[in-house]
């Protein structure tokens, strides 16, 4: 029990990265630990999948002429380079949001962000008030 | 020559527009630009509609990419379901565009008006590969194609509102959270059967019921779909990313972003999964029906209470989205069809909204509020008339496209023996019906605050009217649509239900 408990060792650390990044994702008020959060969650799941690929004494997928030769399956292997392309290109786009959005609001902070949003909101619909009541006089 | 043509439409038909954006974002000129667009997107438009030929004679139609057969190699499937998505964004993506000509140079900085009209066609591109793949993998990519082009689409609304980029950052953290949780379901899926087929899976995963693995799976690939689909609890993103998007964007997405995901959703509960099966019939009844239920009125109730109408228009999609899954979960094959039906009006009918609304807002050159549409119906009469017809199709009065779609829906809820899920899908119209007068009543009855003298352009209106013309022919004679959902919902049920 124990032993089948410890021996898939990589599930766990797998559960581990994935809650710890899904937790910064959402508990997090600050835009670049988001980011931060949100690439520990992909890593952990690119660990998931190369985990499955492995093969206790398994050789790399080359072809050789012993039939009996163990080896590792290269599919997840593969798959996970590009869910890693995939993670590079929204890591890019979001800390390129997070810079104009701090060159725009002067914070990265979701709490002063919000504020500000909703003074401008506020003020939005007040002055259309004020405008219209303006021409209707 | 058309013999290979013919052979490599299901390819063709993503790549054209995924080529042409690398084109596209070197061409300095703004006029250019937008022709190649157009040319393109119309190019995608013909293949799909030669691709629905071909659909209706061969019923299925299987591309191995790279000529590596298929259980091994990425296919390609066109069949009687898949073709309604395709058909839906490319004539969508057609019209939008003809749409973006006056607007899109009126949000967006010159010099950065070819590389939206790059992303844009990436966007589309993504869409069409979502809908056409079927491996569950290289779905994964273009969700991702899809999304992270229109989250830098939403983001070019910051020129004319920094919210803008909030709205983005939020929509590409939701969206990369919901597609690594599909890609988590895939990689579970994928250990215990060792195909990334669809096909393939689904004859695969007969033999594994009960297996912890695969419910695990199968639940980690829908709530990443759901979340991509903005089903109700994960709308959260849509609303902001729709209003702060640059106005011929919002058109585009609220048209065609969900309805794709919405797509995938049908196929894996009902394609790769089977609906005898006691998972499905559960998550159905238990976890997709309260849901839509809940996004119906939820929607409703945010759109009435909304004075942005752009982002009223966005509650009230999270709503239309409720009705489509809710057709779903009733699960027979005529509510399936109704959910098609649905999908394809609303694509009509959402797209005809915004662009009536992004033409108000063109014109008095601010954001659209309801104080700021009082008076406008008088002063633009086209948009107006349009704005109506397409009102009235949300709210499903006869004559036009919505009426048709609501029909089958409380048709194939009444013969599913579900009476109350009638009931509350007449009320919850009937809701709707408040947040649309509220501003057909801003724009008709009251007095205009100042008089603008406002021409309007035919280039900016051709197209709306043309939507509007689809939404009352579709009212009329919707044999076209009607047909080709209920064979799609007999493909992906069988025909014994």
């Amino acid at each position: 029990m124990i032993s089948s408990t410890i021996g898939i060792w990589n599930y766990w650390i797998v559960f581990l990265l994935m809650m710890i990044g899904l937790f910064l994702v959402i508990g997090r008020k600050n835009f670049l630990k988001k980011i931060v959060g949100l690439t520990i969650f992909q890593t952990s799941v690119f660990l998931l999948y190369i985990t499955f690929g492995k093969i206790k004494g398994g050789t790399p997928p080359i072809l050789n002429n012993a039939m009996d030769t163990i080896y590792s399956n290269p599919l997840p292997h593969v798959l996970i380079l590009t869910a890693i392309v995939v993670g590079v290109a929204t890591t890019a786009l979001g800390l390129s949001l997070v810079l104009r959005i701090n060159s725009e609001y002067g914070s990265i902070e979701e709490d002063e962000i919000s504020a500000q949003d909703l003074v401008d909101y506020h003020d939005q619909i007040e002055t259309s008030k004020k405008i219209d009541t303006k021409f209707v006089q | 020559m058309t013999d290979i043509l013919i052979k490599n439409l299901p390819i063709l038909v993503v790549l054209c527009p995924l080529m042409m954006s690398l084109i596209v974002v070197l061409i300095p000129n703004i006029f250019l630009s937008w022709l190649l667009t157009l040319a393109s997107t119309f190019t995608a438009f013909i293949f799909s509609i030669l691709l629905f030929q071909e659909v209706q004679i061969y019923s299925s139609i299987s591309y191995a990419l790279g000529n590596w057969a298929p259980p091994i190699g990425i296919e390609y499937v066109i069949d009687k379901v898949s073709i309604i998505p395709i058909i839906i964004i490319t004539l969508i993506g057609f019209l939008t565009t003809i749409f973006s000509s006056k607007i899109m140079p009126n949000e967006v900085n010159e010099t950065s008006i070819s590389k939206v009209y790059s992303l844009w066609l990436l966007a589309i591109a993504g869409l069409i590969g979502l809908v056409t793949t079927g491996d569950a993998f290289n779905l994964f990519v273009f969700l991702e194609i899809s999304s992270l082009a229109s989250v830098a689409l939403v983001a070019m609304g910051a020129e004319k509102d920094k919210q803008a980029l909030v709205a983005a950052y939020n929509y590409l953290i939701i969206g990369a959270v919901g597609a690594t949780l599909y890609v988590i379901g895939v990689g579970l899926l994928y250990g215990i059967t060792g195909t990334l087929n669809m096909a393939d899976l689904s004859e695969r995963v007969i033999d594994l019921k009960n297996n912890k693995a695969l419910i695990a799976g199968f639940g980690f690939m829908i709530v990443g779909i759901m979340v991509k689909a903005a089903v109700f609890p994960m709308h959260i993103w849509l609303p902001r990313a729709y209003a702060y998007a640059p106005s011929a964007v919002s058109v585009l997405l609220a048209a065609t972003a969900t309805k794709a995901s919405l797509y995938i959703l049908a196929r894996i509960l009902f394609s790769v999964f089977d609906i005898s099966d006691s998972l499905i019939i559960n998550t159905l009844s238990y976890v997709i029906l309260p849901l839509s239920i809940l996004a119906m009125f939820a929607g409703t109730i945010m759109a009435i209470y909304e004075k942005d109408i752009k982002r009223l228009l966005a509650h009230s999609s999270v709503a239309q989205i409720g009705y489509i899954t809710l057709a779903f979960a009733i699960g027979t094959k005529a509510s399936i069809a109704a959910g098609f039906i649905h999908m394809f009006n609303h694509a009509l009918i959402k797209g005809a909204l915004f662009m009536a609304i992004t033409s108000i807002s063109f014109y008095i050159q601010k954001r659209v509020t309801l104080n700021s549409l009082s008076g406008l119906g008088k002063t633009m009469p086209i948009t107006f008339f349009c704005f109506v017809i397409c009102s009235l199709s949300l709210a499903g009065l006869p004559l036009t496209a919505g009426f048709i779609s609501k029909l089958y829906l409380i048709k194939a809820s009444v013969s599913a023996d579900g009476i109350w899920i009638a009931l509350l899908i007449l009320f919850s119209s009937a809701l709707s019906v408040i947040y649309l007068w509220k501003m057909i009543e801003a724009l008709w009855l009251q007095q205009p605050k100042k008089e603008i003298l406002i021409k309007e352009n035919p280039v900016i209106y051709i197209s709306l009217l043309l939507i509007t013309f689809l939404n009352i022919y579709f009212g009329l004679d919707a044999s076209f649509i009607v047909d080709s959902s209920f064979e799609a919902a007999e493909k992906l049920v069988g025909v014994s239900k």
